[in-house]
């Protein structure tokens, strides 16, 4: 494969040696071979001092890469809830039944491969699929029976109508983070006027708090880095937005890179930092290019390199990594070894990422929505920030709404308004359940709509995914508990273990197997899980399983055998091998399942 | 000198140094946390979690956990127990732990964890993988039925033998361990049965080959004193495979 070499010595001669290199080069190897051939892994392993078999670990951790071809067109279904909701599934089996392929498996002329993923963040304009990692969006019959054409035709990815690929920001409501746009280098110029100490000091003064979910102060943070003494300090922005009905970073990364690149640069002036990294999930691998422009305009602009805005000293650049389909690496240690090319598994904490990150160097992992946000509160001071929002929740939040409502997208309220509030302005009717903060979040049922979004009341990283009253409770509980077991690193037995037992005891309450013994098992697993768990995957994951046993009970008990025991023999796993013996697939070699 | 620094474990002062681990200054002190991830000759891993303690009311795993003053850990309430518990019946049903045809019978922490805890069956639905056992090493064998993913052999092989034999591949309930080869054959690796790696297995995943129930059932390490008592497994591997094995 004279080919490969040319394009693996390419490949290193645009970069160092370095290690932490291996995740960016399998994630380019694969997107031009559809897989990473063994003598790819060869050729690194000799060049990055790494043995293969490490190499085949990093490739099997990330969902996105693959050791056998996956053809000229790689083609994944987003499956969430959402994309369910609107009727994925029938596209998907209509997709594989006209191109004659059976799911994750790719044709036998090796031309396409078409599988299911995770959560793309299109929830507001699904349902979506990514092709050769591009995102689609608003699929329909029509629009599967034209992709099935152009794959059979041959037509390369690039070349299919521009209409396919149209990603709307969807913005529904402004408040001021999204009115105004920032002047390029503004904040930047606050902070060169002002002074870091000044910054951080108004940064404390309008209560700014993570937006990823967990509510951090960003203050507090950035001080910490800044005082911790090293060689270097790094600063990261996590845009890594896995979170199942998360997309508001998708608009942001879109239409604010500026300020997101602007948020950062102040960060790195604060605390010292030379270097930052945006990790960009690879679901949003469309939004590179355009990135790496804003990137180097801001270069013209002496906004990033050597002497930012004629200030000797202050320097600072910013290296985009992609990710590869690894929900984990949303949290903050895990997307470091991901950042440093390894597999993602979330490091033991303490040390945190500000004592100890990027290369065990002092390190800030903020949100991108907190960049975005510090950046303003740069310019625009405290007291402009504290207008919005409640006491402990300063300012605003983006809100991503999909589900059941008639104009689903992106919304940006001050912090406290109520859930009813919110169903109100997008128009749901009619709504048994909201998921909010995500598949790790909390299921609200309408007696609890008067509560508001607030890190006090419920919090959330802005996931807000609506069920009307016609929905199956239980299919969203599913479609969490296999996106967990599926996402699960592995590295700690309750979760590794644990969340497949969970998803398990669910599909047999799906299928109308389970006893009321089976509902406890679940709140025990679910249990354990949060107590023990290594990481905030694992001890969030129960909660869908948890809140809905809790909240929406009749989900549960209306398909209970009337038994007190049914035995752990699962008929649906039994006939896996009739099924496999006779080479069936089809709905009827199969227990009700839901669809 | 200070006083000495303590923290409370069920009541007890436990006293420690600065930087220890609540697990390390426990066992330091007699006292028995269960484990089996975790190696006091090795720095802390944190991935069975079975070592989980409850300070100050949160839920935590002590082994790598700094130790601190006005700590109260509590290591043996009923709570605690039921949670460690349900953890190795995971690690139970996760494999395929048939004890009563394991060479290691007897002196298996896994096994021997699960009598402290009070376990009595594997509780939950066994997934009954299919895995197999790689006999390729002239001197050992690795069974996968047995392993319960605490990484020790990676970080031993890695650190200490600087060989890099096991990796551990795949994510989620489909990680495994694999060898550093390119067959992917454990006797195509380096791996040597006088490596350290070999004899830090707490589970009987790696076992060397030739030798089989030397010590008869019901003499075995943990047939006659508790793990409580005697500790891991790892710490008499060494009087177990030289004193039955070399002539």
């Amino acid at each position: 494969m004279q080919n490969l070499d040319n394009f693996i010595d390419k490949l290193l001669a645009d970069s160092d040696d370095s290690p932490t290199r291996l995740l960016q080069h399998l994630i380019a190897i694969q997107q031009q071979y559809s897989h990473v051939p063994d003598e790819a892994i060869q050729v690194l392993s000799k060049r990055l001092d790494i043995p293969p078999v490490q190499i085949h670990s990093v490739i099997e951790f990330y969902a996105f890469l693959h050791r056998r071809a996956r053809g000229d067109y790689d083609i994944r279904f987003s499956d969430n809830i959402t994309d369910r909701m609107l009727g994925n599934r029938g596209l998907f089996r209509g997709m594989c039944r006209k191109l004659g392929v059976k799911p994750g498996v790719p044709r036998a002329d090796g031309k396409v491969t078409v599988a299911m993923t995770s959560c793309t963040g299109l929830c507001d304009q699904g349902p979506a699929l990514l092709a050769n990692g591009i995102a689609v969006s608003r699929l329909t019959e029509e629009r599967i029976h034209k992709i099935v054409g152009l794959i059979e035709a041959g037509t390369p990815v690039d070349n299919w109508p521009s209409r396919f690929f149209i990603i709307k920001d969807n913005i529904q409501r402004r408040e001021q983070l999204l009115t105004d746009d920032l002047i390029k280098g503004s904040a930047i110029e606050s902070l060169l006027t002002r002074g870091s100490d000044f910054l951080l000091e108004w940064l404390d003064q309008s209560g700014l708090r993570g937006r990823g979910g967990a509510g951090f102060k960003t203050a507090t943070k950035w001080r910490y880095c800044r005082d911790a003494k090293a060689e270097e300090h790094f600063v990261v922005c996590n845009a890594d937005e896995g979170e199942p009905g998360t997309f508001k970073d998708r608009i942001l990364l879109n239409s604010y890179a500026d300020c997101v690149f602007e948020g950062m640069t102040l960060c790195a002036g604060v605390v010292g930092a030379k270097k930052g990294f945006l990790y960009l999930r690879g679901e949003y691998l469309y939004l590179l290019e355009k990135l790496e422009k804003t990137l180097q305009k801001r270069r013209d602009a002496r906004l990033l390199g050597n002497g930012i805005l004629g200030c000797e000293g202050f320097d600072f650049d910013i290296e985009i990594h992609l990710g590869a389909g690894a929900y984990v690496c949303g949290e903050e240690s895990a997307l470091i070894e991901s950042l440093e090319g390894k597999r993602g598994i979330p490091r033991n904490r303490p040390p945190f990422p500000v004592t100890s990150g990027y290369m065990q160097q002092p390190t800030v992992v903020n949100n991108v929505e907190t960049l975005v946000a510090a950046a303003r509160i740069a310019v625009c001071g405290p007291p402009w920030f504290r207008s919005s929002g409640t006491v402990e929740s300063s300012g605003t939040k983006l809100f991503s709404i999909s589900g059941d409502c008639e104009r689903p997208g992106i919304y940006e309220y001050p912090f406290g308004v109520t859930i009813r509030q919110v169903l109100e302005d997008c128009g749901a009717t009619d709504t048994q359940a909201v998921q909010i903060s995500g598949a790790a979040g909390s299921t609200i049922p309408p007696q609890e709509f008067y509560r508001s979004i607030a890190f006090e009341d419920v919090p959330t990283g802005g996931s807000f995914m609506i069920f009307n009253k016609k929905r199956d409770l239980l299919k969203m509980v599913l479609n969490f508990s296999r996106f967990f077991c599926h996402e699960s690193c592995g590295f700690c037995t309750p979760c590794r273990i644990g969340g497949r037992l969970m998803n398990d005891l669910v599909e047999k309450v799906m299928v109308g197997y389970a006893t009321s013994y089976d509902l406890e098992e679940l709140k025990k697993i679910g249990m354990v899980m949060k107590k023990t768990a290594h990481c905030g995957l694992g001890s969030t994951a129960p909660n869908p399983v948890l809140d809905t046993l809790e909240k929406f009970p009749g989900t549960y008990s209306k398909r209970l055998v009337n038994k007190s025991y049914e035995p752990a023999f699962n008929l649906e796993k039994a006939l896996e091998v009739s099924r496999h013996l006779t080479g069936r697939d089809d709905e009827e070699a199969h227990l009700r399942l839901g669809n | 000198m200070n006083t000495e620094k303590t923290f409370k474990l069920d009541g007890k002062d436990i006293p420690f140094k600065d930087g220890e681990t609540v697990m390390d200054a426990a066992l330091r002190a007699g006292e028995y946390i269960p484990h089996l991830c975790h190696n006091p000759d090795f720095p802390p891993h944190g991935s069975c979690r079975v070592c989980v303690v409850s300070v100050n009311g949160k839920h935590t795993c002590s082994c790598t956990l700094e130790a601190s003053t006005g700590m109260d850990v509590d290591n043996s309430s009923e709570a605690i127990i039921d949670e460690r518990r349900a953890l190795l019946q995971m690690l139970f049903v996760e494999g395929n732990h048939t004890c009563p045809a394991c060479e290691k019978s007897g002196e298996c922490q896994l096994q021997a964890v699960a009598y402290h805890t009070g376990m009595l069956s594997p509780h939950f639905t066994h997934f009954f993988p299919k895995r197999s056992i790689d006999a390729s090493h002239p001197e050992m064998m690795f069974y996968y039925n047995r392993c319960i993913l605490c990484g020790l052999c990676v970080r031993v092989s890695r650190d200490v033998d600087k060989k890099s034999v096991f990796v551990i591949s795949g994510r989620g309930f489909k990680s495994k361990l694999v060898f550093n080869s390119s067959s992917g054959k454990l006797g195509d690796t380096g791996f040597s049965a006088s490596d350290k790696a070999a004899s830090v297995c707490p589970v009987g995943a790696i076992l060397p080959k030739y030798h089989g129930y030397e010590i008869p059932i019901g003499q075995r390490l943990y047939d006659k004193e508790p793990i409580s008592v005697v500790g891991d497994t790892a710490a008499h591997n060494g009087d177990r495979t030289n004193g039955g094995s070399n002539e």
